[in-house]
């Protein structure tokens, strides 16, 4: 396809701006401790030798990255102990991966043979700001998890975490939360109406998405505009609005008060992932099914359900994490019989802080990494039935 | 040949014409599609749209007062509130009766509160009165009761009023009191009384079988007492009182009680008036103020816009609309404000997505889909457990100020306050709508032919001209898309402000929230909330318009 030129680079090149990347190590180092300057100046140093001895006297690439990556780890022990250690073996690679990149140019290879020196920097200075970007959206979500285990009851890393010392991490926050009569009922509270609100949503909107997906249906567009509201008004809005309704009609303060204002909520995300499945549903397919016989509830059950329920299901998915995460609403809505995780977590983070929230939360981004990998499976293989993209 | 001569119309193989057949066929198709929509429309409008439409009702609803304060709000209709003077005697004397009602239903503090938004300082008043207003005509009711122990028996009452149990009875007052009741309790008055009075004595002393009524309305339904077993209330005697000095003509009565009354006629001659408004400004000197009564009579009518001009920091007074005393200006500024740090979060969403976006659309699919996935997690994270990791991390003894902190960067004393304050809010927010910027521009994105741009550069343009001439105009529908979803979530965005914004990061959903669950002031809450529907209907219009509600994705 494209000629690609990993020829190697100049050690004049190389060493500088490894360099560099040793230079900016160098310097956390040295503001560790209390002299940023010296550090960046050793990093610097240190690593272009590195890459110069690596480069142009000692080029086996096996053997050298090896030697970098333990180095740099027992340098790293000897400064800070164990944490130390890590980051130095992860330094050691990186900055022994990065001396080759660089030195045998292979940073050009997937790139297309005219590009310009400075496209080439101004192409990785954009993955470089990618990255960053990436960091900033996934950082706050990780840094959670190890907090979990703190064995005090601060919401930061103590030095013993910092030391990985045993003794700074348990399992306390945990057992809290499956001890404490509050998080449990909390727990409870939230899978008896996640569930049930969800049915109700998907069961509704699988109908309506199908009734919809007909081409003669009339005020299509307004009758859209209403089953989609729910997702648009603010939530808050939504909230005040049913506390002050469902007051009339008694439902404030009751389990099913809280599943109906629920299941309204789920109703968009069914609707919008059953249309979107629908768009590419072959209507010959019922003809013929209609053709040969069935009567519409067995052409239902028998052709059209095993095709469209991927997009079913992840409707399904997206409405009982609605009505899982949901606070706002329940907030009004509910009343203390009706605490659900996120009310008693909401509760905690603005009065008595305690780390258990943060070990719900991890175990809250587990299920999440549960539901996103089913989705995206679903997903797939819905777009592999219906043919719109291969594999 | 046939076919070709024949000119009458096609037939179906049942011999409708085809034309016909097709419009059935397609009229059932099409009841067969609302069939299927119908229940769960039905279903959203109840639980969805009705509270909706009951919101803006309650922005507007005024209800209280005329419920609370019947009588005296008739009396005012004649009084001219822009003058000088108090309304007369007469209002006076509607008050009593209606206060008396609404301190034996406890709804006096309610009207108390209400009319407070409007005009402070009116609670107190209210309060107060509810308190005292059984002694109203005090000397005047002991005069009565001196008279003849009989005036204090609730038996003497109740067959005084019920009269011979054949004589025609006056039912409709019944259902007058009732109603009355009911609009002033906001709950239903039916069931069994138990009474009701002769039209003999209705006719003789109007005031006191309507007080005895409503008396013995109360006493059956509310209190669920035996009215026959109860002493009247003071209200009913001080109405007795009344209608012998306004001359009832006793001389035809024949009836129960009919020698007591006429002692009482004759032995209450020489009692001095009551007076009602001198009675009212000794319990609280507020009913003197003529500011008040104005207030009174302003919000008298069922339906108000006081509730929005509050919401906009405006104030409705006889002469039109002023603005509220700068102390209590705040809404404007939190709508300005909700609107800028909207801006703020829209603006640096497109910043930190454009790239983003960029990079999964031109990456080969399987990076792509790879990087993806840590564009979903954020999306299926719950919100509280992004925002609970956002306070971690920007707390004063939180990770980002440790880790500063460590570097040296900041010294211990100076720890950095990134959060309770605008700063936590913008950047807890951006990163939690990112993902909704993201995913629109990326589908915008994957369908730019890169062709475009190499050709572009072929034919001589910069990286800048090219990307700026030809790339970035064909990805403005993604941004629109995006910013619009984004904007729209976060104009009315609640939790995130709640705990990470402090009072200065807060916004006006916050505030709405503040007044149906901490300040009851229920209409306010529904009128800024209405605004801020509304606002949020126009950009919903708008991204109908310009995306299609039919293309929002989801992952």
């Amino acid at each position: 396809m494209t000629i690609t030129i990993t020829e190697p680079k100049p050690i004049t090149f190389a060493a500088p701006v490894a360099g560099l990347a040793g230079a900016f190590a160098g310097l956390l180092v040295g503001t560790a401790h209390d002299n940023p300057l010296l550090g960046l100046a050793i990093g610097f140093v240190l690593t272009a030798a590195l890459a110069f001895v690596w480069l142009g006297v000692f080029r086996h690439e096996r053997i050298a990255r090896w030697v970098t990556f333990i180095a740099a780890g027992t340098g790293g022990y000897l400064l800070a102990g164990a944490m130390g250690a890590l980051i130095g073996l992860l330094f050691g690679w990186l900055i022994g991966w990065f001396i080759f990149w660089l030195g045998e140019g292979r940073y050009r290879a997937k790139l297309p043979p005219y590009t310009t020196a400075q496209q080439v920097f101004y192409h990785f200075a954009f993955r470089v700001l990618c990255g960053l970007i990436f960091f900033f959206l996934i950082t706050p979500i990780v840094v959670v998890m190890p907090l979990s285990f703190n064995a005090e009851n601060f919401f930061t890393f103590t030095p013993e975490m910092l030391r990985l010392d045993p003794a700074g991490y348990s399992l306390k926050h945990y057992k809290d939360f499956f001890t404490n009569d509050d998080w449990q009922q909390a727990m409870w509270n939230s899978i008896s109406i996640a569930p049930v609100a969800t049915m109700l949503s998907v069961g509704f909107g699988t109908l309506a998405a199908i009734g919809l997906s007909d081409e003669h249906v009339p005020f299509r567009r307004a009758i859209m505009t209403i089953l989609i509201s729910p997702m648009i008004v603010p939530l808050i809005i939504s909230a005040a609005g049913m506390y002050f309704f469902y007051s009339r009609l008694g439902l404030q303060g009751t389990y099913w008060g809280v599943v109906l204002a629920h299941a309204a909520l789920g109703i968009p995300f069914v609707i919008i992932t059953v249309t979107a499945t629908l768009v590419g549903f072959d209507r010959s397919l019922t003809r013929a099914a209609a053709n040969m016989g069935a009567n519409p509830v067995t052409t239902f059950f028998r052709v059209q359900m095993p095709l469209i329920l991927p997009g079913v299901i992840s409707g399904g998915l997206f409405a009982f994490i609605t009505s899982f995460d949901e606070v706002v609403v329940v907030l009004f809505v509910g009343s203390a019989g009706q605490k659900t995780l996120p009310w008693q977590m909401f509760t905690g983070l603005r009065e008595q802080i305690s780390p258990t929230i943060l070990a719900v939360a991890t175990m809250l981004v587990i299920i999440s990494i549960m539901l996103l990998t089913t989705v995206e499976m679903l997903r797939r293989r819905s777009e592999r039935l219906r043919g719109l993209s291969p594999g | 040949m046939s076919d070709t001569t024949d000119t009458g119309p096609v037939l179906a193989a049942d011999g409708t014409p085809l034309k016909r057949s097709l419009r059935r066929a397609i009229r059932a198709q099409k009841l067969r599609a609302l069939a299927l929509i119908a229940p769960l429309l039905i279903f959203v409008l109840v639980t969805f749209i009705a509270p909706i439409a009951d919101m803006l009702f309650r922005s507007v609803e005024n209800q209280i007062v005329s419920n609370t304060l019947p009588n005296t709000v008739a009396t005012l209709n004649d009084w001219d509130g822009t003058g000088e003077t108090l309304p007369g005697d007469q209002t006076f004397e509607a008050l009593f009766y209606d206060m008396f009602l609404a301190a034996e239903s406890k709804r006096h503090t309610r009207l108390g509160s209400r009319l407070n938004y409007e005009q402070a300082g009116i609670s107190s008043m209210f309060r107060t009165s509810g308190r005292n207003v059984d002694e109203v005509g005090e000397d005047q009711v002991e005069a009565l009761e001196d008279l003849n122990d009989a005036w204090s028996d609730e038996t003497f009452w109740f067959t005084m009023m019920s009269g011979p149990d054949d004589a025609p009875k006056a039912s409709d007052i019944v259902a007058d009191q009732r109603e009355r009741l009911a609009k002033l309790n906001q709950s239903g008055f039916g069931g069994e009384v138990g009474f009701a009075p002769s039209q003999e004595i209705a006719d003789l002393l109007p005031r006191t079988v309507r007080a005895y009524t409503a008396f013995a309305v109360f006493t059956a339904i509310a209190d669920e007492d035996v009215v026959a077993e109860e002493e009247p209330w003071e209200a009913v005697k001080v109405a007795l009182i009344e209608d012998l000095r306004a001359g009832a003509d006793l001389s035809g009565y024949q009836g129960a009680g009919a020698e007591e009354l006429r002692a009482a006629q004759a032995g209450l001659a020489d009692q001095p008036e009551i007076d009602y408004k001198q009675a009212f400004i000794d319990m609280n000197e507020d009913w003197a103020n003529l500011e008040n009564w104005k207030t009174i009579k302003m919000y008298a009518p069922p339906f108000t816009a006081g509730y929005f001009l509050n919401a906009i920091d405006l104030q409705k007074t006889p002469e039109g609309f002023r603005p509220r005393p700068e102390n209590e200006q705040i809404y404007i500024m939190l709508f300005q404000r909700t609107l800028f740090m909207s801006l703020v979060i829209m603006g640096s969403c497109i910043l930190l997505g454009y790239p983003v976006a960029y990079l999964l659309a031109t990456l080969p699919s399987r990076s792509a889909n790879l990087l993806m996935i840590l564009v979903l997690l954020p999306f299926w994270t719950s919100l509280l457990v992004r925002t609970s990791a956002w306070k971690v991390m920007l707390q004063q003894q939180g990770v980002i100020n440790d880790t500063l902190v460590w570097l040296g960067l900041v010294n211990d004393a100076g720890r950095l306050v990134m959060i309770n304050n605008q700063f936590g809010t913008i950047v807890a927010m951006t990163h939690i709508l990112l993902p909704f910027m993201i995913l629109p521009m990326y589908s915008v994105m994957s369908t730019i032919p890169q062709t475009y741009v190499r050709a572009a550069r072929s034919l001589g343009a910069t990286n800048w001209t090219s990307f700026w001439r030809v790339y970035f105009p064909q990805s403005v529908p993604g941004i629109g898309a995006g910013s619009i979803l984004v904007f729209i979530l976060a104009i009315g965005y609640y939790i995130t402000p709640e705990i990470v914004g402090g009072t200065t990061g807060t916004f006006i959903s916050n505030r709405i929230a503040y007044h149906i669950s901490s300040s009851l002031n229920w209409g306010l809450a529904a009128a800024l909330g209405s605004i801020l529907l509304f606002a949020v209907l126009i950009l919903y219009w708008a991204y109908d318009k310009i995306v299609g509600i039919d293309n929002v994705k989801l992952g």
